[in-house]
């Protein structure tokens, strides 16, 4: 009796505690991007080495407030993120530490990792104006900043502000002009809206297919992911829209990243910093590519046919470390303009 | 006997504090905290989200009790066609999480949906040529948790029916009230702690929300303090928009408090027996059938039918790790379904056998958790527990070990820990129910006879409780079946749950892929709602 007892206490403490004894050096990973777009590439990683990968996936902030919290104990060794803002914060934080990595420096273009080498673009993403072929003439449209005139009265659509793809496109304004005219854009954008901010990217693409309103911002991979849809109503909503490359006489078009950074809790950093280069190889920049439809930063490995199909664009050249500094400013003037 | 009941006592006390630490560790962050943006917030967005939070609080509550009621009342107190499996069947929008509700009923009644793409082909309109309620508003927001809320207020309310005596209601009836007279100025009354309970659950679970509003793009409270945490990163920020929160809450609870002293009925049935049901035929009993099948068909048919389309017919995600996320979160809900019932059972039965002041007020402060959102909760919790972590690393590293790792807040510890806080209101409202309605001359009898509070629990009140023990249980359950912010920032390495999954495919606006974890999560949560309904209508045997 007292010895199945004693046991099956163990088994609990077992269960509770997830007691695990690492058998070789494993990579810990907290990622705030999703599982379905990290654990792939991690198995390869795997195969390839035999070392073990962890990951923990979460809200960025979130994980970076455990990261904090755990301090020296943290069993964290990479912090990946969808957003620069983030790990931009992860280093004001003190909660990352710099990568001595020739490999990195010389395959990720400087205007996409940080500048004293504390962490690094894998693949970016475009936000450009998606509008719908038959109702919009692209001679209409010119940049972001012109979206806030008077002939899109109730007919953009754009998702919440809470959402840090539209914080790091008003960061990307506040970096190219001064706070009050930014200001006047955003007020005018936000009085341009066909209806209440809600649903997701995607959603917007619907409604202006749909016929609710006729441009949105949205990613290029929502639409390159409806466009590849086995499902023939979402091909006919990719099929009546196209994208318009805003700001090319000027800045550029607005491109935020996905990241990776060394923890400076990290205990097995020699294979944390052989993850991280993995994720910039070809195989590895392929499979974004061509799964989730992102723009490689590595300079020969091709984007999928249906983003080429886009065109090309100029991109803004605002470094990511400004976008993150700007970030909170940015969902102020967001909060004043009234957009929810 | 007296040393026995202090150290219960001081038990109860530091349970409850636990359970209060991580709201305090918040407070002292609100205090401490220096945010010029909390000030900013304040001025700019709070009186937009307090009116939006209680407009969803008061829309909520009336689409609560309209659901609710009549279907309780209906099914415990009638007969009618249907009756036994609506019974049951009510329960079922139970296990559907809310931001999942919110995903399906806005693929099917959006703009560019399947309801509206029919009405436009077959009218030939085109869009603003027809109105059509936005589901994406504060309205679509208020009939969304409704229809997955109401049944905490369905199961009390069918359980304060049920448990009425005959005696009282025929009493009534033979003064000459007609059964609807009875209905309206004997059973709703007698009944109505149990309802307040019910609703006050219902309006902490609706303050906490976050999934539906956000999708919703409604601004409540809980925006608010997401925008602080997530866009801004201000914790102090944070943790004064919470403060406000828990005013809400302290307001709520009192209200409740109040409901309950002015009503304090006890079960003075000494029968066992129920009041024969009311047979209800032809055209009434169909009108009864309709209003008990409105609240299931609207909270559970449709979109499970709707997911269930989604996950047969249009996604590629079904595998073989459904398995482990499966057993994941269920072994999970049921180790935190019996302990938060457990600490509940302490906690209730302290503030039963000893009401003095101390005691009451942690008790009654041990359930703030509830209304706060999961992410704030496990804030609070990883603090104290990471402290401690510390605390164990460095003393066994001075012993000349190596470090253990972070034993608490790097393992289950830290969930079980987050879902106690977040969910032992729930718990302790319904065991406190089913202790109110036993006459403390029980308990005289009993301490006469010699039992001391453990014997006094264990052989009178658990067996006379057992149902509303059962539904403390199953709600906690599938609570934590459901609950997403504090599993997702909480939990251990390459450990995933079914509402992990789906709220990761979700938020990656593959709602069709989402559906297979969706409507398993819904299969999980039935195994509970059936066994619960098994046994509550298991009538107890007489001795």
């Amino acid at each position: 009796m007292l010895l199945s007892f004693s046991k099956s206490s163990l088994l609990v403490v077992a269960l509770i505690t997830g007691v695990a004894v690492p058998v070789q050096a494993a990579v810990d990973v907290y990622s705030s991007r999703k599982e379905a777009l990290v654990k792939p590439l991690f198995d390869q990683f795997t195969q390839a080495t035999g070392v073990q990968v962890n990951l923990v996936t979460g809200k960025d902030d979130a994980l970076l407030k455990r990261l904090q919290v755990e301090g020296d104990a943290s069993p964290a060794d990479l912090l990946i993120t969808a957003d620069a803002a983030r790990l931009h914060r992860a280093k004001t934080g003190g909660l990352i530490q710099a990568v001595d990595s020739d490999l990195l420096r010389q395959v990720i273009p400087a205007q996409w990792r940080d500048s004293d080498n504390q962490w690094f673009g894998l693949t970016s993403r475009a936000r450009p104006i998606i509008y719908a072929t038959d109702r919009v003439d692209p001679a209409n449209l010119s940049t972001y900043e012109a979206l806030a005139d008077s002939q899109w009265q109730g007919r953009i659509c754009v998702r919440s502000s809470s959402n840090v793809y539209n914080q790091s496109l008003v960061a990307s304004m506040l970096a190219a002009g001064d706070m009050s005219n930014v200001l006047e854009s955003v007020t005018g954008l936000v009085n341009n809206f066909a209806r209440p901010p809600a649903g997701g990217d995607t959603d917007q693409l619907r409604a202006v297919a749909a016929g609710q309103c006729d441009v949105a911002l949205a990613n290029t991979y929502y639409l390159a992911r409806l466009a590849r849809s086995d499902k023939p109503e979402d091909q006919a909503v990719a099929n009546s829209l196209s994208v318009f490359w805003p700001n090319q006489d000027g800045r550029g078009a607005h491109f935020n990243i996905s990241g990776v950074a060394l923890t400076k809790s990290a205990n097995s950093q020699a294979e944390a910093q052989q993850l991280m280069e993995f994720m910039v190889s070809r195989q590895a920049q392929d499979w974004y590519a061509q799964v989730n439809n992102e723009y490689p930063l590595v300079a020969d490995v091709a984007v999928a046919d249906v983003l080429a199909a886009f065109g090309n664009a100029k991109a803004d050249t605002v470094s990511m470390q400004t976008l993150g500094d700007l970030n909170k400013k940015a969902l102020m003037v967001m909060d004043m303009a009234g957009w929810r | 006997m007296f040393k026995h009941i202090n150290w219960f006592n001081s038990a109860t006390v530091i349970v409850a504090l636990f359970l209060l630490l991580p709201v305090m560790v918040m407070l002292y962050q609100a205090i401490l905290g220096d945010s010029e943006l909390g000030l900013h917030m304040l001025r700019v967005l709070l009186a937009e989200y307090v009116s939006n939070s209680l407009l969803l609080l008061l829309g909520v509550a009336v689409g609560v009790l309209m659901l609710a009621l009549p279907a309780a009342w209906l099914t415990s107190m009638c007969r009618f066609p249907g009756q036994t499996w609506l019974a049951w069947a009510l329960l079922l929008p139970m296990a559907m999480p809310a931001y999942i509700i919110a995903y399906t009923y806005t693929g099917i009644l959006d703009f560019a949906g399947p309801v509206q793409s029919f009405i436009r082909d077959w009218t030939g309109l085109g869009y603003g040529d027809y109105w059509f309620p936005e589901v994406r508003s504060l309205g679509g927001a208020v009939v969304m948790l409704s229809l997955v809320l109401y049944p905490y207020v369905y199961l009390m309310a069918r359980a304060a029916f049920a448990q009425q005596s005959v005696t009282s209601l025929e009493v009534g009836r033979s003064l000459g009230y007609s059964q609807w007279q009875a209905l309206f100025f004997l059973a709703m009354p007698m009944a109505r702690p149990a309802i307040a309970a019910g609703l006050a659950l219902v309006m902490m679970e609706t303050l906490a929300d976050y999934g539906t509003v956000q999708y919703f793009g409604v601004s409540v409270f809980t925006t608010g303090i997401f925008r602080a945490f997530y866009g801004y990163g201000d914790t102090a920020a944070t943790a004064q928009l919470a403060t406000v929160l828990l005013v809400f809450v302290v307001a709520l609870l009192a209200m409740e408090r109040l409901s309950r002293r002015r009503a304090k009925y006890h079960s003075v049935a000494t029968t066992d027996k129920r009041a024969e049901p009311i047979e209800l035929t032809a055209g009434k009993g169909w009108l009864a059938f309709v209003l008990c099948l409105i609240p299931f068909a609207l909270g559970f048919l449709i979109p499970v039918l709707q997911l269930t389309y989604w996950a047969v017919f249009e996604s590629n995600e079904w595998n073989w790790d459904f398995f482990s996320l499966a057993w994941n979160s269920f072994y999970l809900a049921c180790l935190a379904a019996l302990l938060v019932v457990a600490l509940a059972l302490l906690l209730a039965y302290a503030r039963r056998i000893e009401p003095g002041q101390p005691v009451k007020g942690v008790v009654a402060m041990a359930g703030f958790g509830y209304a706060m959102p999961g992410t704030i909760i496990a804030i609070g919790v990883l603090l104290p527990l990471a402290w401690m972590d510390q605390q164990i690393i460095s003393w066994i590293q001075g012993l000349g070990w190596s470090s253990p790792g972070l034993l608490l807040s790097g393992s289950l510890v830290a969930l079980l820990f987050a879902y106690s806080v977040r969910f032992i209101a729930v718990a302790l409202s319904s065991v406190r129910a089913g202790l109110d309605s036993i006459k403390p001359s029980v308990d005289y009898a009993g301490r006469s006879l010699g039992h001391g509070p453990w014997g006094l629990l264990r052989r009178i009140h658990v067996p006379m409780m057992r149902s509303t023990v059962l539904t403390a249980l199953l709600i906690v359950f599938v609570d934590v079946l459901k609950e997403l912010p504090a599993t997702l920032i909480l939990r251990p390495f390459n450990f995933n749950t079914l509402a992990v999954r789906a709220y990761e495919l979700a938020a990656d606006e593959r709602l069709v892929d989402a559906a297979p974890a969706s409507i398993t999560i819904v299969m999980v949560a039935l195994i509970p709602v059936l066994v619960l309904h098994r046994a509550m209508n298991k009538r107890p045997k007489q001795n």
